[in-house]
């Protein structure tokens, strides 16, 4: 079959149109099948993958509460029940996306997910956790309550150090007022929109490699034989294939202290290691593609 | 604290739990924490421990 | 999974080291069913729900603004200190510096470099004009105060200077009965009848109009009454009683048991340590440290040594405990270039 999927359901783009090639494009990085999958690697097995999508979740309802405060103005939420309770959600749903935004940096972190072609994906979610403070900020300085009136008289002095204070006037509500629902909560959502197209194009980072002592618990081992200018790898010994269910006790860092890193794993300095000085050749040929 | 006007009483009674009135705060050496954000950053901790302790549902891997 | 996967391994590697903690071989291995439309679904109802919950439960604050007008009436003698000090120009806003007045030697300075400075005043502010003398000016109906007024302001600097000086010394020392602020007689001038109608107007609630009214009638800045306000001891008192002080790790904190805003922890932390804590310059110098640490964050993954401490850390082998244990023959494809253990 050589038309793949994609094909099947696109019309081929009209010769020179920049929306063709645009499109052509677009379908090119994002397929279908990627932008909306239904299938994911099979070591996507941790609930510490939900808190991208739980900090999502909070941020729409930040964004419907802040809608409903906005369909009154700013002064309602100071004299209607009503107007405190959708105060209230914004407010809670503002800790909670900070919270799951939180969980989820250290979760990422934690698995270095910047690996790879990952770079940008790293980069947009540290400014978007960036401009999500200022977000907040100036969400704070909205309240016109004893709140923002101390916050904005003392934050004046940090910002006025940098010399924005002169543009970026943090007293001026009218100003901060309009950063905070229009300019401010747009930039979010470009930033989160641009990290999670960024996550579908590239997927979700791949584990590390195992250690030699993960390898040796699941049965199999590796060799490496030196000839004279190359390198081979040859798997031996793979008896074991399958994985033995094992009780849900993992194994303690402890037990593996940092000693027993196998010369696999990236060693701190950028030694020159087993250098195979004749080796302009990649040391093996990944499997085909398999898409 | 009396300095609530009548209407800002009025609003928090709105509230279940009151978490009007004085705030509780903790010391120690140069560091002070109000108990709300301690609650806060202790329940970031136990969520990320638990995501990582905590069995996940798991279907037989299929294709490639 | 696609051709571009490939490039960070093998291919474009050929004249780049594989390391382990930048580079990453792309996976060969099994797939399992995923939902991400149910998932984002499932995300936004489970925080509604807590949301919703935790509005009902606990509610916001919302403690109502410090106004010149309650500030005049709880604490005149503060207020009268105050508009003292901004009729001579010893305010904090007076002597600011930039961006609101061209204060010498009053921008902060990061080495040589002063950014305030630079940018220099666009919020221009006179203390004694926009504060005091034209919001009197616009009460009608008291000679006595047009007199004082007049008086003033066709005084030369030296003249004003003195009896700003010499009010300052009484006002020191002022106190307020029957509604009327008490001072010592000296001679001060007309300031004595400038600051009582400043403080009457103020008791009234006046002044909170006249300090924020604008010619388009339209108002929307409040950089005006908060600078004046802020001024005050009055505001500063009330901040320290609900824990919002700078010292107090003010900026994280919310009024009340409320939870406030927990991210800001290590930013206000640079302000409780030396020698931020008491250097003229402290706000700029943490605002560069934290310019710095945010963007020592953004690209950790380019930092050697940044970068590895999730492997040395080694929790990663917690959270996919699954995948380890399921190692099977296919694993030679997930292994890096180069990297794979040998046999002594």
């Amino acid at each position: 079959m050589s038309a793949s999927a994609v094909d099947t359901l696109t019309v081929s783009p009209e010769k020179g149109t920049w929306t063709g090639k645009l499109r052509e494009r677009a379908v090119e990085a994002f397929p279908p099948d990627r932008l909306l999958p239904d299938r994911q690697p099979a070591y996507v097995a941790s609930w510490t993958y939900v808190f991208g999508a739980l900090t999502i979740g909070a941020f729409i309802v930040v964004l419907l509460s802040g809608a409903v405060l906005a369909v009154e103005g700013p002064a309602w939420w100071h004299k209607s029940n009503a107007g405190l309770f959708v105060n209230s959600v914004h407010l809670w749903a503002t800790e909670f996306f900070f919270l799951f935004m939180v969980v989820h940096l250290w979760a990422k972190f934690l698995i270095a997910a910047w690996r790879g072609p990952r770079k940008a994906t790293w980069i947009t979610g540290v400014i978007a956790f960036a401009i999500s403070i200022a977000t907040a900020f100036t969400g704070y300085l909205s309240q016109q309550n004893f709140d923002s009136e101390w916050i904005s008289t003392q934050a004046k002095d940090g910002i006025n150090a940098t010399g924005a204070g002169a543009f970026w006037n943090v007293l001026n509500f009218g100003q901060m007022l309009m950063w905070h629902i229009v300019l401010l909560p747009l930039i979010v959502a470009i930033l989160i929109g641009l990290h999670v197209l960024l996550v579908r194009r590239h997927g979700v980072v791949p584990p590390f490699a195992p250690t030699e002592a993960q390898l040796a618990k699941a049965g199999l081992s590796l060799t490496t034989t030196v000839t004279a200018a190359t390198s081979l790898l040859v798997p031996q010994e793979l008896t074991e294939p399958s994985p033995q269910e094992q009780p849900l006790l993992q194994e303690p860092l402890a037990q593996e202290p940092t000693s027993e890193e196998p010369p696999a794993q990236e060693p701190l300095a950028q030694e020159p290691t087993s250098e195979e000085p004749t080796s302009e050749e990649p040391l093996w040929t990944l499997p085909e593609d398999q898409s | 604290m009396s300095h609530t006007s009548v209407a800002g009483g009025m609003n928090l009674l709105a509230a279940l739990v009151h978490l009007g009135g004085t705030g509780k705060y903790i010391s120690w050496g140069v560091v002070q924490i109000s108990l709300a954000n301690l609650i806060v950053i202790a329940v970031m901790i136990v969520m990320l421990v638990a995501a990582i302790v905590l069995p996940f549902p798991r279907h037989e891997a299929r294709r490639k | 999974m696609s051709a571009t996967s490939a490039s960070d391994t093998s291919g474009a590697h050929r004249a780049r080291r594989f390391k382990t903690d930048r580079d990453v071989v792309e996976w060969q291995g099994d797939y399992r069913r995923y939902d991400i439309a149910k998932e984002v679904l499932i995300s936004f109802l489970v925080v509604l729900v807590l949301v919703v919950a935790c509005a009902i439960v606990f509610s916001s604050p919302d403690d109502p603004p410090v106004t010149v007008k309650s500030w005049s009436n709880a604490a005149p003698v503060d207020f009268a200190q105050t508009a003292m000090a901004e009729l001579n120009g010893t305010s904090g806003v007076a002597t600011y510096g930039p961006p609101y007045t061209n204060t010498a030697g009053a921008s902060q300075k990061l080495g040589p470099i002063s950014l305030e400075h630079a940018v220099g005043v666009r919020i221009p502010i006179n203390t004694a004009q926009d504060f005091v003398l034209k919001p009197l000016a616009t009460l009608p109906n008291r000679p006595a105060l047009d007199a004082a007024l007049a008086e003033y302001q066709g005084a030369s600097a030296t003249q004003r200077t003195k009896w700003d000086a010499a009010y300052k010394r009484v006002v020191a020392n002022a106190t307020f009965s029957s509604g009327q602020l008490v001072v010592k007689g000296g001679p001060y001038g007309p300031v004595g009848v400038l600051i009582g109608n400043l403080e009457s107007m103020a008791r009234t609630g006046a002044l909170d109009g006249a300090l924020l009214a604008t010619p388009q009638l339209y108002a929307t800045n409040y950089t005006n009454p908060l600078l004046f306000i802020a001024d005050g001891m009055y505001l500063a008192d009330q901040a320290s009683l609900r824990h919002l002080q700078g010292s107090q790790w003010g900026m994280m904190n919310e009024t009340g048991n409320f939870p406030g805003q927990a991210w800001l922890w290590l930013y206000t932390m640079w302000y409780q340590v030396p020698p931020m804590n008491s250097s003229s310059n402290g706000d700029i110098e943490v605002w560069a440290i934290m310019m710095a640490l945010t963007l020592l964050l953004a690209l950790v993954p380019f930092i050697p040594g940044l970068r590895s401490i999730p492997r040395r850390i080694g929790i990663y082998r917690l959270i996919w405990r699954h995948h380890y244990r399921s190692l099977g023959p296919d694993v030679l494809s997930q292994m890096p270039p180069g990297r794979t253990p040998s046999r002594r």
